[in-house]
């Protein structure tokens, strides 16, 4: 059976454990700070010198992380993207604004663990000349903006933030800003101009990479609460060690989220790629209710393409020197970066959303059209104009009324929004879970049309009836 | 527009901590969010005359605090619930009970299941409506009743939460927090 490894959530959840600053320190807490203001500069052979920061974006390159928020990024590679001698400030930023629909991991560590995202976040800026950082927490969270608050002002009073940090001669500020409830502060670039005190529309990149153009125009690095987290591991243990947890390209641990028609919904930390998708859903969380089977997964996040239960992939697997493509089912994949990528979705933010036969699919993804119709900042026209029609056309057809073509027309639009079309990837969130259910359930779109044809016929011959009694498809009549 | 506050004053303390909060940016409009918040915790929503204050305090136009407003759903331009309760509507709630739950909620209290609309008790005191992903899908159907969080809420959780809403003085509003 497969098992947890929980490095990140080791203490989490451990009786006893309290998110103050001397709980933190009795399970050595900040230890990974202080290995890190301790590195010594390091002449190499060929007589230059390595300063410390130098030395631990190495150690995080060798570590192989990957972000945890959304792209599966390589940390150390977008660091590498800041020019050190721009000669203006480097910013960065940790990204606790937590809002991709399924994800429900970094809340665990802001509400339990508080202390080490910052030791990570302050690893962070360290290694990346940074001396002014902020945290974007979503404005729901106000119990974990309170803890936030407290557990800075605690690593402020203990001298992990401020002057001089333990004598180091390195200076950081930190401050928590708040979201006001938009899940696109989420996006890096939105998030950007959230800080800035304005809508929180994202920029066009190029040229605004954060990395070049960021917060005020300067050098900035957006990371996610986990990936921060991860840091302070990764000083600790050493880069080799920690490459050597998970699997090739896919290392460390990851906390996955697992949630909708399971047993035992929940978070679990696991090596990346040593579980499957059949040990997520059945040994970890419990498997589905008596009496139903898998209808669909949505491995990353809302944003993820769609799996449907029985889908087989050819995937590439390594083989001796060479390569070989083994054919898997769905519930086999391993849940790692790449080999979700592979199948033609992604594990985005950790967040499996499992539904079993007992939901309708085009309730189920009529819900998440709402979502992201409501969520769309409008500066876009595919996005703005082809997430309300989407909306529209499944709650529609969710609602009794739909149309045999239905299942075309849908596909037109969402077809006809992401690749390029818009300013920030939030287009392909929304197309994506579209275009994969309608093209993966193709026949209950279609039947579902004919049905509802059919029945407006009858009833214009007088025959009667109702429309349908919503369940998940939620809100108002379209 | 937003609704007018007659006699609005903003007390000495609070000011101080705005004040203390645009500290921490380089530039002063970057603490818009967190001086909204600060004045909306205050005052339960956000007036012409404390946006007014606001873009003042922060060498703005009103205008650029006013667009703040309209766009961040967690902004009210009118007074709201002395509570108000969110209830998650996403996926994950969605298939574990959460329009269950809407429609108790609406009913006990008076209000329409059918609109998904945010809707108030006729007495002002209780707000209802429906949010999106609260980020707690593990321990569906969530909900929020101001500042406070709500797992695997049943009708009879729910039932608690609204008696409790019931119970405390008016002036209780539970969201005041730290900035
Ligand atoms: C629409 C959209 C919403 C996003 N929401 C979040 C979020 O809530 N939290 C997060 O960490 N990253 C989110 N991201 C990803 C961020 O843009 C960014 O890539 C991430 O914070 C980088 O951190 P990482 O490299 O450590 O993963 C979102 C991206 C998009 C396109
Ligand atoms: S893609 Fe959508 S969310 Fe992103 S900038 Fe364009 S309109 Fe806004
Ligand atoms: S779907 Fe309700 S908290 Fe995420």
């Amino acid at each position: 059976m497969a098992q947890e490894y929980r490095l990140i959530l080791q203490h989490a959840d451990e009786p006893g454990y309290t998110n103050d600053i001397e709980c933190y320190l009795r399970h050595g807490g900040y230890e990974g700070l202080k290995k890190a203001l301790a590195l010594e500069p390091k002449t190499l052979e060929d007589g230059s010198v390595k300063s410390g920061p130098e030395q631990i974006r190495d150690e995080v390159r060798t570590s192989g992380v990957r972000g945890r928020g959304g792209a599966g990024f390589p940390a150390a590679r977008k660091w590498g993207f800041i020019n050190h001698n721009s000669g203006k400030p480097i910013y960065l930023i940790c990204n606790a604004d937590e809002s991709e629909p399924g994800t429900f991991k970094d809340r665990q560590i802001i509400y339990k663990d508080p202390h080490q995202m910052l030791e990570g976040t302050i690893i962070a800026c360290y290694a990346n000349n940074v001396h002014l950082a902020y945290i974007y927490i979503r404005g729901e969270f106000h119990e974990g903006a309170e803890i936030l608050n407290r557990a800075i002002r605690e690593a402020k009073e203990k001298n992990f933030i401020g002057k001089n940090i333990q004598g180091s001669g390195y200076d950081l500020e930190l401050y928590l800003h708040r979201g006001a409830g938009a899940y696109i502060c989420g996006e890096e670039t939105g998030l950007l101009e959230s800080l800035e005190g304005k809508r929180p529309y994202p920029r066009i990149k190029p040229p605004y990479f954060p990395a070049a153009y960021g917060l005020y125009m300067c050098p900035t690095i957006v990371n996610n609460v986990e990936t921060l987290c991860c840091l302070k591991h990764v000083m600790l243990m050493g880069g080799a060690e920690y490459a050597k947890l998970g699997t090739p390209n896919n290392t460390g641990t990851r906390i996955v989220c697992v949630s909708g028609t399971v047993k035992r919904p929940g978070y679990y930390e696991v090596e990346v790629g040593k579980v499957t998708i059949r040990e997520l859903i059945h040994d970890f969380a419990g498997g589905l209710p008596e009496g139903r089977s898998l209808q669909a997964v949505i491995p990353g996040g809302s944003s993820a393409k769609v799996f449907r239960a029985g889908e087989k992939f050819q995937i590439k697997k390594k083989a001796g020197d060479g390569q070989e493509t083994v054919e898997m089912d769905l519930e086999d994949l391993p849940y790692d970066f790449d080999t979700v990528v592979e199948a033609g979705s992604m594990s985005g933010s950790g967040a499996v959303m499992v539904l079993d036969d007992s939901v309708d699919m085009i309730e189920a993804i009529a819900n998440i059209a709402e979502f992201y119709a409501h969520e769309s900042c409008g500066q876009c026209t595919p996005c703005r104009e082809g997430s309300l029609w989407l909306k529209k056309a499944l709650q529609r057809l969710a609602h009794g009324r739909g149309r045999k073509e239905d299942a075309d027309y849908i596909l037109r639009i969402a077809d006809n929004i992401p690749n390029g079309r818009t300013i920030c990837a939030f287009g392909e969130a929304t197309a994506w879970p579209v275009q994969s259910t309608v093209r993966k359930f193709r026949e209950v779109f279609e039947a579902r049309g004919a049905e509802d044809e059919a029945r407006r016929a009858r009833e214009t011959e007088g025959a009667g009836g109702v429309g349908k009694e919503m369940d998940v498809a939620a809100s108002s009549q379209p | 527009m937003p609704e007018s506050h007659p006699n609005f004053e903003v007390p000495s303390q609070l000011e101080a901590e705005i004040d203390e909060v645009i500290t921490h940016y380089p530039e002063k409009r970057s603490a818009s969010l967190m001086v909204l918040h600060a004045l909306q915790d205050h005052f339960g929503f956000l007036s012409k005359e404390a946006i007014e204050w606001a873009a003042q305090k922060l060498e703005l136009q009103p205008i650029n605090l006013y667009e703040l407003v309209t766009f961040y759903p967690m902004f009210h331009e009118e007074p709201v619930g002395t509570y108000i309760l969110k209830i998650c509507r996403t996926l994950s709630c969605a298939v574990n009970g959460a329009h269950r739950l809407h429609h108790h909620v609406c009913e006990r209290l008076g209000l329409d299941p059918n609109s998904h609309a945010s809707q108030t008790t006729p007495d002002g005191r209780i707000t209802v409506e429906y949010a999106e992903c609260l980020a707690s899908c593990g321990t569906a159907p969530v909900m929020m009743c101001n500042a406070a969080f709500y797992e695997n809420v049943s009708n009879e959780k729910a039932d608690d939460v609204i008696e409790e809403c019931g119970n405390n003085g008016d002036t209780e509003t539970e969201n005041k927090e730290d900035v």
